[in-house]
């Protein structure tokens, strides 16, 4: 192998590394949407973890929540200020979807925007949604 | 020049990232982040508590009426997939058509010579062959679905309950092959279309798991009877069989009770008097 | 070594195109199946394990017969199977790649597959079966390509080999001992809820193991200039011979206690797979034509005149191949679920696309064995001349 070979290689290697700043830079951005509180949410104003760790850490939330209630039956979660929620995503008043009425507007949104497809709603229906 | 979301750039960001391999897990701790008191796990107060839960059968006191309506009331508030089920074809084109073969089943009604193949006899009274068995899962105390399964999603509760956890099951079936009752069942396919009316107050399944009756594990923890009881009319009783009080101990107490392939050691903990 | 495969004959590449479409096929129809569900298949509450479990479990066996080359010379220093052991190891290398792409196909969450590492449940035979199965694996790659490396340099494997090469034996072993555990443990399963499970899996795989190698040393012997040996051949011949006929004899024995003792649980699976049951009979002409074929293979082998016969021994081979494969391929699996529990008869039978991807499993299978095999022998060609 020559050595012009080995460096055409690497050139085409971190051309392709860096193929998302490229179509970046050929395309414009949108803003990112902020999530809007709706329903009991908008009142409550206090959730399970401050609004920084929340948007950063839902998701191992979650995956505690569901360990706690599908193998250990813990369902009620009471969070460090003191309020205590039932550890569901859809099943109830005092759940996630039950406060954040509006789940396109709330979870949807930044879901969308980042390109994520949690399969979680495949079986955790979202009650608005059953006519 | 091309319109796009930031979707699209994740999209491109993701496929490059492909064999750098999955980022590391988030680690969540139970505390919130200014260090103020630890958040706590803990039951509903309302909670219905047994040291092991068991179910007893009166099977004199149901009818086929009563037994449609138990499957009915179970079945509709799991949101087990129904597939005689006319699917809205609007909202799911494309349905294949269905075999049923591959049903769902959490409760159903079987004839004595079937709920109790070891107990055939040629000369059973008449009526034994006419009442309708309810037959479930055992939630067995030695139970061999739990045994097998090889992620734990099929487990054994500390009050009895054995329970699946559908997030974790990687659909292998060995729990099927395992259980000697058949009392559970594989999501062959997306239940979606066949659920007449979703229940919210209930998960439906993906496509790919195992599931079966899980004593309304839900309900119990709210301090309500399971959805069975109810819509039995006094013909079922669940309770904790560990004390000697309960309702479920002196129905023992006071009658002749006999339990699915008892000789197969796994403790079932549905008791049937007939 | 590896570019031995990149350079063959017209013949060669015609061959590996047409795993390729093979393989093609079965991966459109195994996406189907992966959007869609198990649903394809024909598999049904009832009967919730089928062709490609059954599948599995063959050709577990297959692997495991790799053993019955790799002991006669390892262990006893059986100088005529030293070029036909390398054959042996590709074979189960290749059969266990099989035998993983079934487990694969089978699972109806195959993306949450490593939940099993995630979770270990040591109480599960699964788990275990996951260990050998993937150790043996291991083994017979890295043992294969070592010695076949050693060879072609002409110099002495390294001596680390030897230790891996005695360990790989309880391995095989292993494999499908914890294979016939997975079954004759359950407790409501008459039909596998027996003792000589373990040793019936054995023997048939010792069985039909050596009988696809010997087939495959006459496909080599046709296309290469490598002679696997015929007196190698021979040796491997009366392993068959002497396996499959404890196979039939271990078949007997069930057939014994299971009619004698009469106990209904153990009888019906035999009488749906032998005689029907209720009316329902759909792989009695499978399980009679199988046990044929076994015993007629057995019988050309025993007579040594037949079986030095070069055009006959083949074909006995052949017949018992096939007749180990609905043995257990057909009969083993859906017999153990027929009838159900709650004694309801489903039968099963696999549906097309079912079959498309089995397949191209095995094409992925032979696809691995001819360029394990390439390799091998285009290396013996080149030392032995
Ligand atoms: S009845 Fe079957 S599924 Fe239920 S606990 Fe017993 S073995 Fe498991
Ligand atoms: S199908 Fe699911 S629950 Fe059953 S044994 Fe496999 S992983 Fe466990």
């Amino acid at each position: 192998m020559t050595k012009n070979m080995i460096m055409g290689g690497l050139a085409v290697f971190v051309l392709a590394v860096l193929s998302p700043f490229w179509f970046n830079m050929v395309t414009t951005t949108q803003a990112a949407p902020e999530p809007e509180l709706l329903g009991p949410a908008k009142e409550a104003r206090k959730c399970v973890l401050d609004k920084y760790d929340m948007r950063a850490n839902h998701m191992s939330l979650l995956d505690e929540w569901r360990d706690a209630v599908v193998r250990d039956a813990d369902r009620i979660y009471v969070a460090a200020n003191g309020k205590s929620f039932n550890m569901s995503l859809s099943t109830g008043e005092n759940s996630c979807l039950g406060c954040h009425a509006d789940k396109a507007k709330f979870c949807d949104s930044c879901h969308t925007y980042t390109s994520v497809d949690p399969y979680c709603w495949e079986c955790h229906t979202n009650p608005k949604e059953i006519e | 020049m091309m319109e796009k979301s930031r979707r699209s750039f994740l999209k491109v960001a993701g496929i490059a990232a492909i064999g750098l391999g999955a980022a590391p897990a988030m680690n969540f701790a139970a505390s919130d982040s200014q260090g103020s008191a630890a958040a706590v796990k803990a039951k509903n107060p309302d909670a219905l508590h047994a040291e092991r839960w068991g179910m007893v059968i009166l099977v004199k006191k149901i009818n086929d009426k009563i037994a449609k309506q138990i499957t009915h009331a179970c079945h509709t508030q799991h949101n087990v997939p129904d597939f005689t089920h006319e699917v809205d074809t609007q909202k799911f084109p494309d349905t294949r058509p269905v075999n049923h073969n591959q049903e769902i089943k959490w409760i159903w009604k079987e004839k004595f010579h079937y709920a109790f193949p070891d107990k055939e006899d040629e000369f059973l009274n008449e009526k034994f062959h006419h009442l309708p068995f309810m037959v479930l899962c055992n939630h067995c105390k030695n139970a061999p679905c739990v045994q097998a399964c090889p992620t734990r999603a099929t487990f054994s509760r500390e009050d009895g309950i054995v329970i699946m956890d559908y997030h974790r099951c990687i659909g292998c079936r060995f729990c099927m092959a395992a259980c000697p009752y058949g009392s559970r069942s594989f999501n062959f396919r997306d239940p979606q279309p066949f659920i007449a009316e979703t229940d919210p107050d209930f998960p439906t399944r993906s496509k790919g798991v195992v599931e079966k009756c899980n004593l309304c594990a839900e309900r119990l923890a709210k301090g309500e009877q399971p959805h069975c009881v109810e819509a039995a009319e006094g013909a079922i009783v669940v309770g904790d069989l560990e004390d000697p009080a309960s309702e479920i101990r002196k129905l023992l107490r006071e009658n002749y009770s006999i339990r699915r392939k008892q000789s197969l050691g796994t403790e079932p903990s549905v008791y049937y008097i007939v | 070594m590896l570019e031995i495969a990149t350079k063959g004959t017209k013949n060669y590449w015609l061959w590996i195109a047409f795993l390729l479409i093979v393989i093609g096929a079965g991966t459109v129809a195994y996406l189907d199946q992966f959007f869609n569900g198990l649903m394809i298949t024909g598999m049904s509450r009832d009967v919730s394990w089928g062709f490609y479990i059954a599948n599995f479990t063959f050709l577990v066996g297959v692997a495991a017969g790799g053993v019955m080359v790799v002991i006669p010379y390892y262990l006893h220093d059986y100088e005529k199977f030293h070029r036909i052991t390398i054959l042996g190891e590709f074979l189960a290398v290749a059969s266990l790649v099989m035998c993983l792409l079934f487990i694969i196909v089978d699972l109806g969450q195959p993306v949450r597959m490593l939940n099993v590492l995630l979770y270990p449940s040591p109480k599960s035979m699964l788990f275990y079966d996951m260990l050998v199965l993937n150790g043996y694996l291991f083994l017979n790659i890295v043992i294969g390509w070592k010695v076949l490396e050693a060879e072609r340099n002409q110099v002495k494997p390294p001596a680390w080999t030897k230790p891996l090469i005695y360990l790989s034996i309880p391995f095989a072993i292993g494999i499908h001992t914890v294979t016939a555990y997975l079954y004759c443990g359950l407790p409501g399963r008459g039909y596998w809820l027996t003792a000589i499970l373990a040793p019936r899996f054995l023997a048939s795989a010792f069985a039909a193991g050596p009988a696809f190698l010997i087939i495959l040393c006459y496909i080599i012997r046709k296309f290469t200039k490598f002679d696997p040996g015929w007196e190698a051949m021979q040796t491997l011949s009366k392993i068959v011979c002497y396996a499959v006929i404890a196979n039939l004899f271990f078949f007997l024995c069930e057939v014994f206690v299971v009619y004698y003792s009469g106990i209904p649980g153990h009888q019906t699976h035999l009488q749906y797979l032998l005689f029907g049951y209720h009316g329902y009979n759909a792989l009695v002409p499978w399980m009679w034509s199988g046990f044929i074929l076994m015993a007629v293979g057995a019988v050309f082998l025993v007579i040594p005149k037949l079986r030095n016969n070069y055009i006959l021994l083949p074909v006995a081979c052949a017949m018992i191949f096939f007749g180990a494969w609905i043995d257990k391929g057909m009969g083993m699996i859906a017999g153990g679920f027929v009838p159900s529990p709650l004694h309801h008869v489903t039968e099963y039978m696999p549906t097309l696309q079912e079959i498309i991807i089995t397949l191209g499993v095995y094409a992925a299978g032979f696809l691995v064995l001819t360029i394990l095999y390439k390799l091998a022998t285009q290396v013996k060609e080149e030392v032995g001349g």
